[in-house]
């Protein structure tokens, strides 16, 4: 039964290697900060690219071209105005369920309760404005919108809180805490505050025609796109810049070392779970008053779960959530084309995201192999 | 759902009994084979997707050949496969094996409903149920006491992993990989073969799990077939304390608490349905609140566990 240990006897590793002059040729390691990111960059582009290889084979496998494939991916995603309005209308909730996980990242956490929050916050937004429905309209969009952050912010710092306090794993308290929040929206929407002119779902009550967020000038994309992109880029230099990004980065690179610093570890991971989850109630918000008028069933399409696909693929990093959520919020519009043109089911965009996802993840393992290959010695 | 109209509150609680005779079954599988695989350090939280591709490869497999017991073993091999991607990721160094379960699911997921379209509608011969009310005159009783065979076979496995983990060589073996994986290699094991071993066990397990959901109930095939028991599998083994025993009664009672809307809905209290829907997961919530602490791990958690760290 027993297999020789091969570890100890393997010393060859550590000896140098004579082609160290040469790799200095591609060193990253002048600039090193930039040098991490491109290492990122480079990994998840490889990620995808593999993803997409083996996209090819799968559609092969079910009698496709996959050539016409991939052209029908950039053409239902990126090809015409239409389908890069589409994309971004995708793209707009998925920028901040995204951020739900990548901000609790930066403590240590694995977030995964997006979908709850965002729920959550198309109820409270609709709450709000229902509310406030005889205000003057851009405080009415604003109250609502608030409402929907501050609900989603306290539903995952909740978890935070369990994490700190009773030491309950963030990870399996936000899946549970999803599955109660739609249980909560379904009571709301099928009975409390439903809309019965509406019979052919569970509707809530309509919000204030007045309320609601219209389309950026000239395109048919709503203005919520523009709420998480400058979101992203406000946390992005938050987290860069600011002693609390610092701090945060401290926490998740290293517990004991922040708290021999003296942070205050508690609060942290709260705020930082506070953070994700405002934004993912942002989202649900945004789509209420953008997209549906109302809250209903179709605020329940998976933007949470594909939003920490996005982060992963993002590598956390706030900046990066905004072109990999175009990608992905691309690959989805593109399902419709994929479905009209060979006829392939509605999941096949699904099992393309997924394929990235696993690559992704793979893809770590290679993670500081490029960096150590360009140290100069 | 069981007709309690004629009998009242009896009825409810027949329906309750029933429910949970039924339901539990996919909790049970995909709960045993969560153990296996945590049992040996590793987390797979993608067995939600390993539940949905068993269920429509056991469906597809059933309708294909006719026999639904092949759909069984088709189910069970086509999530085995799917542990076996989990674990060959898992392998690699520096990946977070929670992530990966997260990707499984959506993989999972999205394959089973890419491969499962053209099974939407033909019916598959379903599993047969074995007749346990017979001795009863009452309808109720009679379809309360409907058992699936592989509830039963369940059980038993239930008992012969219990048996298993505590007294055999791999079962050692594999608690050993959990506990310690440095005492695993020190005595010249494989600690990722093992998991890789235990992930594809789990896989195998949480496939038959969805096979009981499109052959057996609701016994078809749909896309909104599962309510989430794969997902569910990581927090009813948390509740079992990773006893695979514990783990039979753990599926029982969420079973229970998934029937009692349904059975109240019968009696005519329609108010609360979502709310009662929701009782699982609170159930669990609330037990983790009372069990976790910052000072310890959870109790009976092996120590390798990245949740339990």
């Amino acid at each position: 039964m027993r297999v020789p240990s091969d570890s100890a006897a393997d010393t060859s590793h550590l000896t140098q290697s004579p082609a160290a002059p040469m790799r200095r040729w591609l060193s990253f390691a002048a600039v090193p900060a930039y040098g991490a990111a491109v290492e990122s960059a480079c990994l998840s582009l490889g990620a995808i690219a593999v993803a997409l290889f083996l996209f090819g084979i799968f559609v092969a496998l079910g009698g496709h071209n996959p050539i016409e494939v991939y052209k029908a991916l950039y053409l239902g995603g990126f090809g015409t105005r239409f389908s890069i309005e589409g994309a971004l209308t995708q793209a707009s909730p998925i920028i901040l369920t995204a951020l739900c996980t990548a901000i609790p990242a930066r403590v240590g956490l694995l977030v995964i309760g997006a979908e709850g929050a965002l729920v959550l916050g198309g109820l409270a937004a609709v709450l709000c404005a229902t509310a406030v429905s005889t205000a003057p309209a851009a405080i009415g969009t604003l109250v609502a919108l608030l409402g929907a952050v501050c609900v989603g912010a306290l539903w995952i710092a909740t978890v935070g809180a369990l994490k700190h306090f009773r030491g309950v794993n963030e990870t399996i308290s936000s899946l549970l805490l999803n599955y109660i929040a739609i249980a909560l929206f379904n009571h709301l929407i099928s009975g409390p505050i439903r809309d019965f002119s509406q019979t052919l779902k569970a509707t809530s009550w309509p919000v204030p025609p007045a309320f609601r967020i219209g389309s950026i000038l000239g395109w048919s994309v709503h203005w919520g796109l523009v709420i998480g992109v400058a979101l992203c880029i406000v946390l992005f230099i938050v987290l860069r810049y600011t002693t609390l990004g610092f701090s945060m980065d401290i926490l998740g690179g290293n517990r004991r070392a922040a708290q021999v610093a003296g942070l205050p570890i508690g609060r942290l991971l709260i705020l930082a779970c506070a953070i994700g989850g405002g934004a993912a109630g942002l989202a649900g918000g945004i789509e209420v008053l953008a997209v549906h008028g109302a809250a209903s069933e179709s605020l329940i399409v998976g933007f949470g779960y594909t939003g920490i696909l996005v982060a992963f693929l993002a590598r956390q990093n706030p900046l990066a959530v905004i072109p990999v959520a175009l990608l992905v919020g691309g690959i989805s519009a593109s399902g419709g084309l994929l479905q009209r043109r060979f006829e392939m089911p509605d999941a096949t965009t699904q099992v393309l995201q997924g394929l990235i996802f696993l690559c992704v993840l793979a893809s770590n393992a290679f993670a500081g192999r490029i960096a150590s290959f360009t140290r100069p010695t | 759902m069981t007709d309690a109209n004629g009998i009242g509150w009896l009825g409810v609680a027949l329906a309750i009994v029933g429910g949970a005779l039924r339901v539990s079954t996919p909790y049970l599988y995909v709960s045993l084979g969560e153990v296996l695989t945590e049992k040996s350090g590793r987390v797979n939280l993608g067995l939600e997707g390993v539940l949905l591709m068993g269920a429509m490869s056991g469906f597809a497999a059933g309708s294909l050949t006719g026999s639904p017991w092949l759909g069984v073993l088709a189910a069970g091999i086509a999530g085995g496969l799917l542990g076996l991607l989990h674990a060959a990721i898992c392998n690699l160094p520096r990946v977070n094996d929670i992530a990966v379960g997260i990707a499984l699911f959506l993989f999972g997921m999205g394959l089973a409903f890419y491969l499962g379209k053209p099974f939407i509608a033909p019916r598959a011969a379903m599993l047969p149920a074995l007749p346990f009310g017979f001795w009863s005159d009452e309808p109720a009783v009679r379809a309360a006491l409907e058992i699936s065979p592989l509830f039963l076979i369940g059980i038993a496995l239930a008992i012969l992993l219990r048996w298993a983990l505590a007294n055999t060589r791999w079962g050692l073996l594999l608690r050993m990989a959990g506990e310690s994986a440095d005492a695993a290699r020190a005595l010249g094991y494989s600690v990722n073969a093992i998991r890789t071993l235990a992930t594809i066990g789990g896989g195998f397990l949480g496939g038959i799990g969805g096979a009981f959901l499109s052959l057996y109930y609701p016994g078809n095939w749909n896309e909104a077939l599962s309510s989430g028991q794969g997902l569910m599998a990581i927090a009813l083994v948390i509740f079992a304390r990773w006893n695979p025993l514990r783990c039979l009664y753990a599926s029982l009672l969420f079973g229970g608490a998934s029937a009692l809307g349904p059975a109240l809905q019968t009696v005519g209290v329609t108010a609360g349905y979502y709310l009662y829907s929701a009782a699982p997961y609170v159930l669990t919530l609330a037990l983790l609140i009372y069990s976790s602490s910052t000072r310890h791990a959870l109790a009976g958690a092996p120590s390798e566990l990245s949740i339990s760290r």
